[in-house]
């Protein structure tokens, strides 16, 4: 409420337009710096430069300007890719980093931060502020394998996790909801309960490190034959299940959350939960609902990481996802298609952090980072130009 | 998320108080010190379902972590039995006290100012990182010289990561959980790439060995010890700091213009802004200071005892957050602050290094921790609840049970 912490004139450097301009510019740059004059010889600079052009696209494209946003995507991942192609010193080298396989890695990297992504829409839609995503998260994940290890089938370890998420998330729902306790303090507190229950759970039930390496892993889907190299058999053909349901997930909810009454409804709680009240809609009800299934969908991507990926667990084995899930969240604008393509270039950041080591460049680690700094830079430019659901984060009283 | 996030929308005639400040002011009303020790008694009982339900026994394993802590020694000094461990606990669990002040201080601060500070852990990390960095290089520099450089280079490296996040916060009302949150990870990423193998902060003996720790700091630049063994982590003077840091705090905030300007804020910005206080400056101040705190909480640790740091250091680190759970318990007062620092203290060591117990193992009661500090925040967040309770105590049996919630809101 405090209006005149207003915005300065800032605001028109950051219109969506003007945003995507600088994308297409960012992304020119990517391939400049790779030819003469100024020939680097290391490709991390245009890649650099490239996903920063491909964020600015997202960007610009979540808050209206569809089509200078998304050719700045375009123009930022060619910039990647021709930065690189000017720079590789041998093919090998090359097929190292930046092969089909990348495209696969980034997904797989995606999926758990689109799950809680498209989960902590649904909270934050519905008028309550969810931080404790990366608790929910991590729930599923221990939870899932331990469901997986003790019914012997994936099937039982997701609803497992998928349960134990929902449970988490409905302690956040009655403190926020019913309690009225601030939403920020009570998500923090569930991520430490999160990190102290699966802790304890573990040293408990696994002394700590000896899960079961044989569980029931979440398939892959198998589009084309093993034998099959082609590009396309290496990006797509054996994505795991779960990859394939969190792109059915942002699809879904985009017409769950838009076109639909209930979706509507939501919103309404989120936006103007005295109107919606009115009208007859009952927020606490529907406030209920969205923080549970955001909890339960934040798990499934927790259960993803350990029951469909790695196929074991380490303490704190989200290690932060779910905090870039809420980044992605933030940066796609609240909205399914805006987090799902900042979920994406955060696993493209990802994936690549991982390969870039062929080059023993050591500051390949700081691409870690990278979501985390695109994040404080979108939310320097975001408040006051697009803003989230209006009544976040304040607790509502009957009348 | 309450103010800036969303300022189209007027206030709604019956909402509680909704800056944290005004909350704070609620719950002082509301039971004095009894609500803070009824929230830690409440959660340390839960703890001990928790223990129970894995087949402990929850008396005998908070007997165990209390003794792990060294606190027994208090209860017998010259008891022969304890003699000879005791001691050594209590040094480890008040180095352990003097971090958890500094971190409680960096959030107790801003939220006097209406801000989330969730920020801590990375102020400390830059503070420990600094000082790493002036204490290993700069060799030949006097010892007390060397030891002030270290102690101020960290806390302006805390105050400007916390900067950062505040001016943010009054230029474009960026929110400084989110902007927090994020300075945080990328304060976790650069010390992964300070001290990785290659690192610009890898010790130089530890390159051949691939092993990715950060070189110990000079002689010059560690603290004096004065409880202890200086070889074996004695308690250092970094102490005296941290307790005369809670007397700045109190002074800072109760006796001077800044601190009333901060606690205008706090309460109300807008009436602030009407009665003439700059509102913006007052958020990039308040932050600043917090996250001063915090960086002189990791200058002190790492010239105190650490003295060398290593990724693996990075990743397990969380004396930052468990500020958090201090201030909120200690109420963002000084004296609740060393008090819950002091609780939480003992619970950190007492778990984990300290614990001697064939009750429960050390592995898992570290977790304990991790739980009774979540149920900590999560029922201080609570207050209509604590309130209810409160009110509720009186006339329980002459209302229905919800109308207490109901009549504390308005």
């Amino acid at each position: 409420m405090s209006t005149y912490v207003g915005q300065l004139d800032a605001a028109r450097f950051v219109r969506p337009k003007a945003v995507a301009a600088y994308g297409f510019a960012l992304g020119v740059v990517a391939f400049i710096v790779v030819i003469p004059p100024i020939t680097a010889r290391s490709p991390v600079w245009s890649v650099l430069l490239g996903i920063l052009a491909a964020f600015a696209g997202v960007f610009a494209a979540s808050r209206g300007a569809q089509r200078a946003g998304w050719g700045a995507v375009v123009v930022g991942l060619f910039g990647v890719a021709l930065g690189v192609l000017a720079t590789r010193s041998s093919t090998a080298d090359l097929n190292q980093v930046f092969t089909a396989s990348l495209i696969a890695s980034m997904l797989v990297f995606a999926t758990p931060l689109t799950f809680a992504a498209i989960g902590g829409m649904f909270s934050e839609r519905s008028g309550v502020v969810n931080i404790g995503l990366e608790g929910m998260m991590l729930m599923g994940a221990f939870w899932g394998i331990w469901g997986a290890d003790k019914t012997g089938s994936w099937v039982g370890g997701l609803v497992i996790g998928i349960i134990s998420g929902g449970l988490l998330a409905l302690v956040h729902a009655f403190f926020a909801i019913h309690l009225r306790a601030d939403q920020i303090v009570s998500g923090v507190a569930v991520n430490f309960l999160a990190l102290g229950i699966t802790g304890y759970g573990f040293v408990q039930l696994y002394h700590g490190n000896n899960v079961p390496s044989n569980i029931s892993q979440i398939p892959n889907v198998n589009l084309t034959k093993n034998s099959n190299h082609g590009f396309f058999s290496e990006a797509f053909g054996h994505l795991n299940l779960m990859i394939w349901a969190a792109m059915a997930l942002v699809v879904v909810s985009y017409f769950v959350m838009f076109r639909t009454p209930l979706g509507l409804r939501i919103r309404a709680c989120g936006e103007h939960p005295r109107a919606a009240d009115t009208v007859g809609i009952n927020v606490y009800l529907l406030r209920y609902f969205s923080v549970v299934l955001s909890g339960m969908l934040a798990a499934a991507g927790g259960a993803y990481l350990t029951v469909g990926f790695l196929g074991t667990y380490n303490e704190n084995v989200t290690a932060g996802r779910g905090f870039i899930a809420l980044a992605a969240l933030i940066f796609g604008n609240w909205k399914p298609f805006g987090a799902f393509g900042a979920a994406l270039l955060f696993g493209l950041s990802t994936a690549i952090a991982f390969r870039l080591p062929v080059y023993s460049d050591t500051a390949a680690t700081l691409f870690q980072a990278l979501p985390y700094v695109i994040t404080l830079i979108a939310v320097a430019g975001v408040i006051g130009r697009s803003t989230p659901p209006a009544a976040v984060g304040r607790p509502y009283v009957k009348q | 998320m309450s103010e800036s996030l969303a300022p189209t929308t007027p206030p709604e005639p019956d909402t509680p108080p909704t800056t944290v400040a005004g909350r704070l002011d609620l719950l002082h009303r509301a039971g004095g010190i009894a609500v803070p020790v009824a929230t830690a008694v409440i959660a340390f009982a839960i703890g001990g379902l928790v223990v129970l339900s894995s087949g402990h026994n929850p008396f005998l394993a908070y007997r165990d972590i209390l003794n792990g802590a060294g606190l027994n020694w208090i209860a017998h000094p010259w008891d022969v039995n304890t003699a000879n461990t005791a001691p050594y606990n209590l040094t480890q669990t008040l180095l352990q006290t003097t971090t958890l002040i500094l971190t409680g201080l960096a959030v107790a601060f801003a939220f006097r100012c209406g801000l989330f500070n969730i920020g801590g852990q990375g102020q400390y990390f830059m503070g420990l990182f600094v000082a790493s960095w002036v204490g290993t290089s700069f060799v030949n520099m006097n010892r007390p010289l060397h030891i002030l450089v270290g102690i101020g280079a960290a806390m302006l490296a805390g105050a400007a990561w916390a900067g950062i996040a505040g001016v943010l916060k009054a230029t474009v009302g960026a929110h400084e959980v989110i902007t927090t949150i994020m300075l945080n990870w990328i304060a976790y990423w650069i010390g992964s790439y300070l001290f990785q193998q290659g690192g610009p902060l890898q010790g130089a003996e530890n390159k051949p060995l691939d092993i990715p720790i950060s070189a110990d700091i000079a002689k010059s630049a560690k603290l004096p010890v004065f409880w202890g063994d200086p070889e074996l982590q004695g308690l250092h003077i970094g102490f005296f700091v941290a307790i005369a840091a809670l007397i700045v705090f109190w002074a800072l905030l109760n006796r001077t213009t800044l601190g009333y300007e901060v606690r205008a804020v706090g309460y109300n910005p807008d009436a602030a802004a009407y009665g003439g206080i700059k509102v913006r400056t007052n958020y990039v101040r308040a932050m600043a200071i917090s996250g001063a705190f915090a960086g002189l909480a990791g200058g002190l640790d790492m010239l105190g005892y650490l003295f060398h740091y290593g990724v693996s250091d990075v990743q397990a680190s969380g004396i930052g957050f468990l500020g958090i759970a201090v201030a909120l318990l200690g109420r963002n007062t000084a004296v609740g602050v060393a008090l819950a620092a002091l609780l939480f203290g003992a619970l950190l060591f007492g778990t984990t290094h300290g614990l001697q117990s064939n009750v429960i193992d050390p592995s898992l009661a570290g977790h304990l921790t991790e739980i009774i500090q979540g149920l900590v925040v999560l029922f201080v967040g609570a207050d209509l609840l604590i309130i209810a309770v409160w009110r509720a105590g009186g006339r329980i049996r002459k209302r229905p049970p919800k109308a207490p919630v109901a009549e504390a809101a308005s």
